[in-house]
């Protein structure tokens, strides 16, 4: 089993486009606008230390030589083409001196780390509850299961978690009402009471997230687990003997397991929007709240940075996923991709 | 399909299909709730301190009152609309564009096909929501947003899943008996996609528009959640924003919180109902339990 030489270059060549255009409307959207974050900046820094406006003018012009943009628009895009493939994002207008790489690495982990585990997790669980739901010898009692699930998978989790809040961290405070760790705490990632009290807070979001999703994965693997069951193969295992849980693992699960695999690649996306607006709603010190504190100050580099992060990790998680698909299925064909 | 009867056979036929039944009530109570409701209430009362704040629901404020003093009742009546609205013009231009795309790319192919599909596969691994975000929080003077402008906006998005849905249907309906019929005695072009292939595709066309609107309900409450839009309206998504950013929790203002939260779950369960009842009627082979 490989993965094919011609298929694996076509999927780096989509990959390399998504990159491209996503850094390309990056690029424009900015142009576009008529929107003048630098001006916006001045203006309230003004306001704020009360300069006098030749000074204003000073500092415009010196901004606008320091982000380049008094060059012609071409050279302009090179220069950002070329920044951007060495993953130079440029700097926060609000923290002037601090990076975007630096704001993205501070934030990142704390997003991965809850992000990732809620995924997994709500992938498991919700693929073993949609085969057992669609798989016609489990008991009747799991098709209850299902009605609330999808009811939570209809509901955006920022959504849901605001009920959470209110319920779990307010009327039974068992769980912290907002943060990634206790204010009271040390930043000490040696310390197990820390990784205790990260989890604990880390908790409702990940809940938030994992709730809406299980039932997202149910149901598409319960409509999967329907029509293979018809199956000639299902049949034939059937009428050789073989005992119910044997077919029910090797024989449906595992045919059934490829389309939820595309379907991860798929979702990756608004797994990571959703995340987003979790975040901000729980005040998580992740990337998707530091974007929503971006978007409050219009600090536009921070905000056109991160969502091209996201975009990029998204499209390259992406790519991955496409290029395990063939291993896991023989069947496909690999020209076609 | 048996037609005629009217209304009697809607009836008896939501009866099989309880799903879309239930899910095309709960969507008419919503927008009776949006329209008529307004007969109810002062739609002044939605802005900051037209009312005492932080009012628990009494008599007098049905639903309470927010902590810059808009009456909620009010702002849920006004900001459901306002969110539908915004919902339907996305998903009407979404649904426009995706079929005339759609159309194109499935039932003529070709270059403009290759075309059409490369970007509509491009455009579905990046993060619409978050393609929003950089956009909207571009727009000027976003204080003075409206409905429409926002609805467009997540319109830049909402015609990429239609299109790609359009266009697998219309690809496996091309090679079709009645369509090779249609061709054979002497049908153009058009002529086919409107008489022949447009009749067929109408349960599709609806699943699309349910779920467009239902994505650009979703995008426009996400954006305004995070701040980006009129803040002075009372959208429902604004209502979110408003409600973390003077900590209703922290004061135990379960009113301000569950309110706007059960308005937007019955939103998105009508649109869940819907489309899994319509998934029914376009494949009755489909058997669904919920």
């Amino acid at each position: 089993m490989r993965i094919p030489i011609s298929y694996a270059l076509k999927r780096l060549g989509f990959l390399l486009a998504v990159l491209w255009t996503a850094a390309t409307i990056n690029f424009l959207i900015p142009k576009l606008t008529p929107r003048d974050p630098v001006n916006e900046l001045v203006q309230q820094k003004i306001a704020q230390m009360g300069l006098d406006s030749s000074a204003a003018r000073d500092m415009v012009e010196s901004l606008k030589e320091i982000y380049g943009l008094d060059d012609p628009l071409w050279q302009q895009y090179v220069r950002y083409i070329w920044n951007t493939a060495q993953f130079n994002l440029g700097y926060s207008i609000v923290n002037y001196p601090k990076r975007v790489n630096e704001i993205i690495g501070e934030t990142i982990w704390w997003t991965l780390g809850f992000v990732m585990t809620a995924t997994v997790l709500a992938f498991v669980i919700g693929t073993v509850v949609g085969a057992l739901v669609g798989w016609s010898e489990s008991s009747k009692y799991v098709q209850w299961l299902m009605p609330p699930l999808a009811m939570f998978s209809a509901v955006p989790a920022f959504i849901l978690g605001l009920v959470l809040i209110y319920y779990f961290a307010f009327k039974i405070p068992i769980f912290p009402l907002r943060g990634g760790f206790s204010p009271t705490s040390e930043v000490d990632w040696s310390s197990f009471e820390f990784w205790l009290d990260v989890a604990h807070h880390a908790a409702l979001p990940a809940i938030s997230l994992l709730l809406v999703t299980i039932g997202q994965w149910a149901l598409s693997m319960r409509a999967m687990m329907t029509t293979v069951e018809g199956a000639d193969y299902i049949t034939f295992a059937e009428a050789k003997g073989l005992k119910s849980p044997r077919i029910f693992f090797r024989y449906a699960l595992r045919n059934t397991m490829l389309p939820q695999i595309t379907a991860l690649a798929m979702r990756l996306g608004f797994i990571v929007s959703g995340s987003t607006l979790v975040e901000n709603i729980f005040n998580y010190p992740g990337i998707g709240r530091r974007l929503g504190g971006a978007i409050l100050a219009f600090d536009y580099p921070v905000i056109y940075g991160i969502v091209l992060f996201l975009v990029m990790g998204i499209a390259v998680a992406t790519f991955l996923v496409d290029l395990l698909y063939p291993l896991l299925d023989p069947r496909i064909s690999y020209t076609g991709g | 399909m048996r037609r005629g009867g009217g209304f009697q056979s809607l009836i008896a036929y939501l009866k099989r299909n309880p799903a879309l039944g239930w899910g095309l009530a709960i969507l008419v109570f919503l927008l009776l709730f949006a329209s008529v409701g307004e007969l109810f209430i002062d739609s002044e009362d939605v802005y900051p301190l037209s009312e005492p704040i932080n009012e628990i629901p009494s008599a007098k404020y049905p639903m309470g009152t927010d902590s810059q003093g808009r009456d909620l009742l009010a702002s849920l009546i006004l900001g459901t609309r306002m969110t539908l609205s915004i919902g339907m013009i996305a998903g009407i231009v979404g649904l426009g564009i995706g079929t005339v795309l759609g159309f194109i790319s499935g039932y003529f192919g070709g270059v403009l096909d290759d075309v059409i599909k490369f970007i509509v596969d491009v455009l579905m691994t990046i993060p619409q929501f978050l393609l929003l975000v950089m956009i909207a929080s571009s727009v000027p003077k976003p204080d003075e947003m409206g409905i429409v402008q926002m609805g467009l906006i997540v319109s830049v998005v909402s015609w990429v899943r239609p299109t790609r849905a359009i266009r697998a249907q219309v690809l496996s309906m091309r090679e079709r008996a009645f369509v090779m019929m249609a061709k054979l005695s002497g049908m153009g072009g058009m002529e086919i996609i409107l008489k022949e292939l447009m009749p067929n595709l109408l349960p599709y066309l609806a699943i699309s528009l349910a779920g467009a609107v239902n994505a650009g309900v979703l995008s426009s409450l996400g954006l305004q959640t995070l701040g980006i839009g009129n803040l002075r309206e009372p959208s429902l998504g604004m209502t979110i924003y408003w409600l973390r950013y003077y900590n209703a929790f922290l004061r135990g203002m379960w009113w301000w919180i569950l309110e706007p939260v059960a308005v937007i779950a019955l939103i998105f369960i009508a649109f869940l109902l819907i489309s899994i009842g319509l998934d029914e009627f376009a494949n009755p082979r489909t058997r669904r339990a919920v």
